[in-house]
């Protein structure tokens, strides 16, 4: 854990704040204190909005649960719903999907984690990767990217909104559909909707392709500095299949060291309870996750795309192995830790997910009509795990006789990211801002370094070229000194 | 002598009625929606919640309950009349904890349906947020009194068909409330069962077969694609032709 969370006095030190951070799902802020000589000795990022789910969850029917949950988001509901009514099959007694449900679940998953990379690269991350991040800010969005980069940006949005498609078709709606019950699917494909998705996945995965190729690219024109931007070892955790493969929708807990040691694998997820354990500090909203048996120090981890791609022993697709094999030669057996190294392991997965779509979509048993399991012995208590988009997601549930909620844990996976997030930023400030001149180029790159997580700090807007910025320059004594500011209209002021 | 004629004009129309009919009941038989909540074909007209009232000849009036009687001059549907029931509709929302994006009732909902017809798009008023509590304790059935709207529906039901007494209405003013029918006051003590006609005539999300939920999927559910006025007016021609609804 970095030196860096807690300055040892805050005297004769000034306070630059990134408040909000933007073009990321939510609203955080990061706050460092600097010297009279701009050095940084302390970096924190703070998530300063509350939403209380786990607490107005409570007291509702089981069977309401996976759809008022993913009102949590508007980017993945998917993930929440999934992972509550994985939960909530337990609950009801179904214990075995039909391999129909299973797979239009599956379906509907892989749409919305192609959809979710798609608009976090080509939306949120791009503008900084290809137009640079201390370019002229006003024009550091999407829309520039399509200005200067038309094919690109056609691409991307194509990409979402075939992802958008599949979660249609599966779920009722684009965003917050009602396709998953406990015990199934409320909805069949139909051989016409399955032929409409057939058309375009060839070309979805061709452009997932090309989108791994141009991570790979930006990477080969300054090794030195994409590489290693934010650097630093962690431990890594994500589902992974019996059989060691990359596995999205279900699956168990593995975790591996810095160095790629196994640390566990093959857990329940049912057992997540006694694996981790979560500390609050008083000044974030977000709580820290960590392994238990290692402590809070040592027991940090990451999660979400470079940390399961590096877990797994496999990708099941082949394309994306191929890639997954690329990216990890220059680690030469060992995993890599560049925060950049997110955008290259999001764009391999977009792949994997294509290439998983048009399997599915291939399978005879997506257009099946039996989709729900057969109802067994109920439980009151149960856990749903999924790997969203970006990272592990843990639904908890415990309901009582009168079927109604009354415990509910949620751990998102941007709580899993806090304290890797956190020494992100704390490595970029070292290295790029420590002892220069603060310049609006200089604190994107604080932000550069949290979107690489695409961090989902609620369900927020994220509107383009409309995020306000304001960062303020105090003195010791509390005194402004200067104030940068970027208004609604996203002109600098 | 001429023979007076049993009709009477609504919105400019002519519309024929059966001597005993109301002014709702009328306009329905002759395909015309007047907006309502409370009415229910199989039910004695009750006129508590407003929503059908028109004017007759000069006065306000609920539909549901005025005689329809030769030389009536009823007014329906206008600019006035609808925003006065888009006012009535809102001070439901605000009244209530109607939260229809996690409701199971979604689409199937009259109070939803009601709302989209008359282009309710806010509460304008401030939500009361009532601490009112979900009882679960009915096996098959799930109370959710945060989307009542007091129309007395499940009271008559349980009443005049099920010869049960199980819901009554309790309270004054703004604390008037529907209250179970046990000695616990929770529907599991009750003699409630799900094949009443008490669990089958709620129109919005208060009484729910327990775990059926979001089983109907986006696209099959009754107003995806019909109106509320198309559903009411099919609803009303089976019942006259005596079909189950």
């Amino acid at each position: 854990m970095s030196a860096l969370e807690t300055a040892d006095t805050k005297q004769n030190l000034r306070r630059v704040a990134i408040d909000p951070v933007t073009r990321v799902e939510g609203h955080g802020k990061v706050t460092i204190l600097l010297d009279d000589n701009n050095r940084v000795h302390q970096v924190r990022l703070h998530i300063v909005e509350f939403r209380g789910f786990e607490a107005f969850i409570e007291g509702r029917p089981f069977w309401e649960v996976p759809v008022v949950v993913q009102r949590l988001c508007g980017i993945c509901p998917v993930s929440h719903h999934l992972a509550a009514v994985k939960a909530m099959d337990h609950i009801a007694g179904y214990h075995r999907l039909t391999p129909t449900a299973e797979k239009l679940r599956r379906l509907m998953h892989y749409g919305q984690i192609l959809q979710s990379h798609a608009v976090h690269f080509f939306h949120l991350a791009s503008p900084d990767l290809l137009l640079g991040f201390d370019s002229e800010p006003t024009r550091r969005n999407i829309v520039g990217v399509a200005a200067q980069f038309p094919e690109i940006a056609r691409q991307g949005v194509l990409l979402r909104k075939y992802g958008q498609e599949i979660i249609r078709h599966t779920s009722g709606k684009r965003i917050h559909g009602t396709g998953a019950i406990p015990g199934g699917v409320n909805k069949t494909l139909t051989t016409a909707e399955r032929e409409e998705l057939r058309l375009d996945i060839d070309t979805m995965i061709g452009w997932a392709r090309d989108a791994v190729g141009l991570v790979e690219q930006l990477h080969a024109t300054r090794p030195d500095f994409y590489d290693v931007f934010g650097e630093f070892p962690s431990n890594m955790m994500g589902l992974a299949a019996p059989n060691g493969a990359l596995e999205l929708y279900d699956g168990a807990l593995r975790a591996r060291d810095a160095s790629g040691a196994m640390i566990f694998d093959q857990v329940p997820c049912s057992d997540y309870d006694s694996l981790l354990q979560e500390e609050v500090k008083p000044w974030t909203y977000m709580k820290f996750p960590h392994i238990r048996s290692l402590g809070a120090e040592a027991g940090w981890y990451k999660v979400g795309p470079l940390a399961r791609i590096q877990t797994c022993d496999f990708i099941p697709t082949p394309l994306a192995e191929e890639e997954r094999k690329k990216f990890m030669a220059p680690g030469g057996g060992k995993p890599r830790h560049g925060t950049l190294l997110f955008h290259w392991a999001r764009m391999i997965e977009a792949l994997h997910a294509a290439e998983t779509i048009r399997d599915l979509l291939d399978d005879p048993d997506i257009v099946g009509t039996d989709l729900m399991g057969e109802k067994g012995e109920r439980h009151l208590e149960a856990v749903g795990v999924i790997e969203a988009p970006r990272g592990t997601l843990f639904h908890h549930y415990r309901v009582g006789a009168d079927d109604l909620v009354s415990y509910c844990n949620l751990i998102v996976s941007t709580t899993n990211n806090n304290q890797a997030m956190n020494e992100a930023i704390r490595s970029v400030a070292k290295d790029h801002l420590s002892g220069h001149e603060v310049t609006e180029g200089l604190l994107n790159h604080i932000e550069v370094a949290i979107r690489a997580y695409d961090p989902c700090l609620s369900c927020a807007t994220h509107a383009i070229g409309q995020m306000p910025l304001q960062v303020d320059l105090v003195d010791a004594s509390g005194a402004l000194v200067g104030r940068r500011r970027k208004n609604f209209s996203g002109d600098a002021a | 002598m001429s023979e007076i004629l049993a009709q009477f004009m609504l919105d400019g129309h002519r519309i024929a009625f059966e001597p005993g009919q109301t002014i709702l009941q009328a306009a329905l038989a002759a395909g015309i929606y007047i907006p309502h909540l409370c009415a229910h074909p199989e039910f004695t007209p009750h006129g508590s919640c407003k929503l059908c009232t028109v004017m007759v000849n000069g006065r306000n009036g609920s539909a549901c309950t005025i005689k329809a009687m030769p030389g009536q001059d009823v007014l329906s549907d206008n600019p006035d009349l609808n925003s006065r029931r888009r006012t009535l509709l809102q001070m439901l929302f605000a009244e209530g904890n109607h939260f229809c994006p996690g409701c199971e009732k979604s689409g199937n909902c009259q109070l939803q349906a009601l709302a989209y017809d008359l282009e309710m798009f806010d509460p304008h008023f401030a939500q009361f947020f009532p601490a009112r509590e979900a009882d679960g304790t009915h096996p098959e059935a799930f109370l959710d009194f945060n989307r009542c709207i007091m129309c007395e529906l499940c009271v008559r039901a349980s009443r005049d068909v099920d010869g049960k007494n199980v819901f009554a209405i309790a309270g004054r003013g703004r604390d008037t409330h529907i209250i179970v029918n046990s000695p616990s006051g929770k529907l599991g003590d009750s003699a409630f069962s799900i094949h009443d006609k008490a669990a089958q005539v709620c129109p919005v999300g208060a009484i729910l077969p327990k775990e059926v939920g979001f089983v109907r999927p986006i696209g099959e559910r009754l107003y995806d694609h019909d109106t509320i006025a198309e559903v009411a007016l099919r609803e009303e021609a089976g019942a006259r032709s005596g079909e189950v609804t």
